[in-house]
C-alpha cells in the first residue's frame, strides 16, 4: 500500500515537473528569439551562438518604455487607492454596520460580479466622449473603478461580516464616533483583506487590454498591456524586437510579482475561491 | 490619518458626550441614526458602481433595441437585432466558438488539473512546492496580451512546437496552427488551456490537501482501487474548488478577447472570432451598435446561464 502510493507520489512529482516546463518554455522560446541578430529570422528554441543583449535597449527605445511605465503607474495610483478605500468603506457598511436595506444595495453590486466589460464598453465609449474623457488616462481609471466594485465590495464584505460586534460596542463605550472605530479598529484589524485586494486590483489594471484599447488611441496613455498590444501592432512583422520588447514590458510586473509572491499567491487563490 | 480623525471627531459634536451619561436609552438612538447613516459608507462605491456600470449597462440594453450607427438618428427596431444574433449564421457560428473554447479553458485544466491534484495529494512545502507554486501562477500575472504575442510565436511556421514535432519525426504534420481553418480554433483553445492550467491545478491542489487521509484509508480498506477512489473520495471533497475552477475559467473562455484580438484577429475568416471581438468589431468598425449591444445582452446572459447552475450545484452543501 505504502509503495503504490509512492509511486503515485513520484508520478506526481513528474507531472509537475512536466507542467512547469510547459509554462516556462513560451518564455524561454521568446528569450532565444529575443536575442537573435536583428533582420533573421528565429526559429522556436535555439540558444544564439551571439546573443544580442542589445536588442532590449533597441525595444527599451521603440516601445517608449519610460512612457509607459509612467502611464501604467499614473493609471494604477488613480485606481487602486480609491478603489480600495471606497470598497473598503462599503464592505464595512454592508458587513458591519448592516445599514437597514444593504441587502438590495448588495444584490445590485452582485450583479456585476460576472459581468463581461465587453458588455458594457460600447456605452462607455460614447459616455466618455459626452464628458469629454476619451484619449485620456481618466477614461480607463474611473470606469474601472466602478467596474471592480462588485469583487472588491462583495470581497470587503466578507471580511467585516466576521468581525464580532462587541468590538465596535467597546470602542463606541469608550466615546468613538463610527469614523474614527473605522480607522482606528477596523481597517488595521482588516490589514490582510485589504492587502489582497490592493494586490489583485493592481494586477487587473495594470493588465487590462479591452478598456485601454477602445477609449485611449495613445499607446503611451494606456496601461501596460494597452501598449504591449499597441508594440504589436508596430513591430508584429520583426520577431526579434517584438519578443525583446514584450519581455521588457513584462518585466515589472514579473519583478513584483517575484517579491510579494506569497501574497499575490494568497490573492489569487483566495480571490479566486471567494469570487 | 490621525489629523483626518481628528477633523472629522470635531464635526461630530456627541462623539464624547455620552461617555458619563447613562448609556442606554442614548445608544440605541444612535444606533438608528447610524444605521441611515451608514449609507454614506456604501454611497461611494454605488455611485461609481451606478454610473460606470449600471448606467452603461441599461444603455446596452437601450442600444440594443435600435439600429444606430453611432453618429446619427437613432431608429426603433424592437426585437430585430436579437432576432439577427439568433438566426445569422455567422453570429451563431461565433457564438458556437466560445463554447468550444470552453472545452480548452475550463474542462482541459480541470480534467488535468484533478489527474495531478489525485496524483500529487499534498504540495511539499519545501523549496520544490514553492518554486512549482510561483511558477505555475506566471500565466496568471501576466497580461493576456503577452500569453497571445508569446504563443503566436510558438505556434507559427518556425516556432517552437513544429520544431519540437519535427525532432520527433512528426515533420509531417507542421504548419501554421494559428492560420489554418481547422487548427486556428483549438490553438487559440491551447493558449487558453496554458493560462488556465496551473491557477487550476494549485487550486485543486491546495483543496486536496484538505481533504482527510483516513478517507483514503477508508476507501482502500473497503478494497477501492484508485479509479473508485478517485469518484468516491477525491471528487465529492473537491466539489467546491472544481465548482471556483469551472466558473472562473468559463467566464474566461466566453468573454475571451486578449488573446483572440492579439494571436488570430478572429481570423482565418471567422474561424477563431467570439463575441467579444464581435462586438468590439461591430461596434467600432462596422459601426452597428444596435446589433453589437443585442449580442452584449446575450453574452451577458449567457454567462450567467452557464455559472449559476455551477454556482448552485458546487455550493448548497456547504451553506
Amino acid at each position: 500500500m505504502n509503495l503504490t502510493s509512492r509511486s503515485e507520489r513520484l508520478t506526481g512529482r513528474i507531472f509537475l515537473i512536466a507542467l512547469v516546463v510547459v509554462t516556462l518554455l513560451p518564455f524561454l522560446s521568446m528569450l532565444s528569439a529575443a536575442l537573435q541578430p536583428r533582420g533573421t529570422v528565429p526559429t522556436g528554441l535555439a540558444w544564439p551562438a551571439d546573443p544580442q543583449w542589445g536588442n532590449f535597449a533597441d525595444a527599451f527605445t521603440a516601445a517608449n518604455m519610460g512612457a509607459l511605465l509612467r502611464s501604467s503607474l499614473l493609471i494604477v495610483v488613480g485606481v487602486v487607492p480609491i478603489g480600495v478605500v471606497i470598497a473598503t468603506m462599503a464592505g464595512f457598511g454592508l458587513g458591519h454596520l448592516r445599514v437597514p436595506g444593504g441587502r438590495i444595495a448588495f444584490g445590485l453590486l452582485l450583479l456585476g460580479l460576472t459581468l463581461p466589460f465587453e458588455a458594457v464598453v460600447t456605452p462607455l465609449y460614447y459616455q466618455m466622449r459626452d464628458l469629454g474623457l476619451l484619449n485620456t488616462r481618466w477614461a480607463i481609471i474611473l470606469p474601472l473603478i466602478g467596474l471592480y466594485m462588485p469583487f472588491s465590495v462583495f470581497w470587503m464584505r466578507a471580511h467585516f461580516a466576521t468581525v464580532p460586534k462587541e468590538l465596535s460596542e467597546a470602542a463606541r463605550v469608550d466615546g468613538s464616533n463610527t469614523w474614527q472605530l473605522f480607522w482606528r479598529v477596523h481597517v488595521p484589524l482588516a490589514r490582510p483583506a485589504i492587502a489582497s485586494l490592493t494586490i489583485l486590483l493592481f494586477l487587473w489594471t495594470w493588465n487590462q487590454f479591452l478598456l485601454a484599447i477602445v477609449l485611449v488611441d495613445d499607446a503611451t496613455k494606456r496601461t501596460m498591456a494597452g501598449a504591449l498590444g499597441a508594440f504589436q501592432g508596430q513591430w508584429g512583422t520583426d520577431l526579434v524586437l517584438l519578443c525583446a520588447g514584450s519581455l521588457l514590458i513584462l518585466t515589472p510586473t514579473l519583478i513584483v510579482f517575484l517579491i510579494f509572491q506569497r501574497q499575490f499567491i494568497k490573492a489569487l487563490i483566495q480571490g479566486s475561491l471567494k469570487g | 490619518m490621525t489629523a483626518a480623525v481628528g477633523g472629522t471627531a470635531a464635526g461630530v459634536p456627541t462623539g464624547g458626550a455620552d461617555r458619563q451619561s447613562p448609556v442606554r436609552p442614548r445608544r440605541r438612538r444612535r444606533g438608528r441614526t447610524a444605521g441611515w447613516l451608514g449609507w454614506l459608507w456604501v454611497l461611494p462605491a454605488l455611485l461609481m458602481y451606478g454610473f460606470f456600470v449600471l448606467r452603461p449597462l441599461l444603455l446596452t440594453m437601450q442600444y440594443s433595441l435600435y439600429r444606430w450607427n453611432g453618429i446619427g438618428q437613432a431608429e426603433w427596431v424592437g426585437l430585430t437585432n436579437y432576432l439577427t444574433v439568433f438566426t445569422d449564421s455567422d453570429l451563431l457560428k461565433i457564438i458556437g466558438n466560445a463554447f468550444v473554447l470552453i472545452v480548452f479553458f475550463s474542462f482541459v485544466p480541470v480534467a488535468l488539473g484533478l489527474l495531478v491534484a489525485s496524483l500529487v495529494r499534498r504540495m511539499s512545502g519545501g523549496p520544490f512546492g514553492t518554486v512549482v507554486r510561483t511558477v505555475l501562477f506566471l500565466p496568471q500575472v501576466i497580461p493576456l496580451v503577452a500569453a497571445g504575442i508569446a504563443w503566436s510565436w510558438l505556434l507559427s511556421t518556425d516556432g517552437l512546437v513544429n520544431q519540437v514535432l519535427r525532432a520527433v519525426g512528426l515533420g509531417g504534420v507542421t504548419r501554421a496552427w494559428l492560420g489554418e481553418f481547422d487548427t486556428a480554433l483549438p490553438a487559440v483553445g491551447v493558449i487558453g488551456t496554458w493560462v488556465m492550467l496551473g491557477l487550476c491545478t494549485i487550486l485543486l491542489v491546495t483543496g486536496m490537501s484538505k481533504i482527510d487521509p483516513a478517507l483514503y484509508e477508508a476507501a482502500r480498506i473497503d478494497g477501492a482501487g484508485p479509479v473508485r477512489e478517485f469518484f468516491a473520495v477525491t471528487l465529492p471533497s473537491l466539489r467546491q474548488e472544481v465548482g471556483v475552477c469551472l466558473t472562473v475559467t468559463i467566464i474566461a473562455a466566453l468573454a475571451s478577447f486578449d488573446i483572440v484580438y492579439i494571436s488570430t484577429s478572429g481570423g482565418p475568416g471567422i474561424q477563431t472570432t467570439v463575441p467579444g471581438l464581435e462586438i468590439y468589431r461591430l461596434a467600432f468598425s462596422q459601426r452597428q451598435v444596435g446589433l453589437a449591444s443585442a449580442l452584449s445582452v446575450v453574452l451577458m446572459v449567457l454567462v450567467l446561464a452557464c455559472v449559476l447552475p455551477i454556482q448552485r450545484l458546487t455550493r448548497e452543501d456547504k451553506a
